[in-house]
């Protein structure tokens, strides 16, 4: 059974990351990018890691591919048109994705297992605890700093976009709430005498 | 039985596919932001495969950081795409020479 899991997350991610690089519509590789997180995330969870298995489903398909999603929706851009060359580049593509996949198997052919790697280990997995409690314990623990690190760059981040992206329209009317505030009856409104018979 | 080597083959293979699309798509920002995504998520399958067959519980903690830094890069990425959009009208990354640097 889990066997039959692993192929099914395994070919699902591949095969999501395939089609997000070659599909024609950006719409379309969004959808296929969200294939291949929530693929990924069935393997985290297959591996034990339920916490970072709930946080790629939640933090990335949930906000940062609907971010993406809006952005190619927003974007009012001919993609045909940018799609076109895509021949042109494809025999560059292949042989650079040829070498590197050959550097990984060269790699993978001299590479194994420290026999020491067991005594190395720093935090070990325990048994009588959830993944999610286990990890919160060393993370607001000795990661504590880095943790804090982290929510630095996040609020870095934020700041950036909203600098990057806010413009101050003037070609619209919008309502000033200080002017409205400041307003008293002796600056609202103007009392004029009128005389019968002649008006303003 | 499912082992370590078996991830890690997912993995590589999703990186590979990550650097074909950086090299295919190469007018397409947001496809190569995209693809970029995708090389962030081979190295998390490695650093959680890794944690679980070593049973060291560091390297999902480290996967946390690397999902921040993705998060930030996404958004200041399509925060400048956004921006870059609005003034040129175009997101072919060849216009992107004004400076010529």
């Amino acid at each position: 059974m889990s066997v039959f899991a692993f192929y099914l997350f395994a070919i699902g991610a591949i095969a999501g990351g395939f089609f997000t690089v070659v599909s024609r519509q950006p719409v379309h590789s969004v959808l296929w990018l969200i294939l291949a997180f929530i693929s990924s995330a069935g393997l985290f969870v297959l591996l034990g890691a339920e916490f970072v298995a709930m946080l790629l489903v939640i933090v990335y398909v949930g906000a940062v591919m609907v971010l993406f999603l809006f952005v190619v929706m927003m974007l009012d851009v001919d993609f045909a048109e940018l799609k076109a060359e895509m021949a042109k580049y494809m025999p560059l593509a292949i042989l650079i994705g040829l070498v590197i996949l050959m550097q990984f198997v060269m790699a993978y052919g001299a590479w194994q297992s420290n026999a020491a790697a067991e005594t190395l280990r720093t935090q070990v997995i325990p048994t009588d605890r959830h993944n999610t409690e286990a990890l919160g314990l060393i993370l607001y623990d000795q990661y504590f700093l880095l943790f804090q690190l982290a929510g630095l760059i996040l609020l870095v981040a934020m700041i950036g976009a909203i600098v990057l992206t806010l413009r101050h329209r003037t070609d619209i009317k919008r309502q000033s709430p200080v002017a409205q505030m400041m307003r008293d009856p002796a600056k609202a409104m103007e009392l004029r005498d009128v005389k019968p018979g002649q008006g303003l | 039985m499912i082992g370590l080597e078996h991830y890690l083959t997912v993995a590589a293979t999703l990186f590979v596919i990550g650097i074909f699309g950086l090299f295919l798509n190469r007018k397409n920002v947001i496809i190569l932001l995209m693809s970029l995504e995708l090389i962030l998520l081979s190295v998390n399958i490695n650093f959680v495969a890794f944690s679980s067959f070593l049973g060291d519980l560091v390297g999902q903690v480290f996967t946390l950081f690397v999902l921040t830094v993705a998060a930030a890069e996404a958004a200041i990425g399509l925060a400048i795409l956004v921006c870059f959009f609005r003034n040129r009208g175009t997101i072919a990354v060849e216009d992107v020479n004004v400076m010529k640097g």
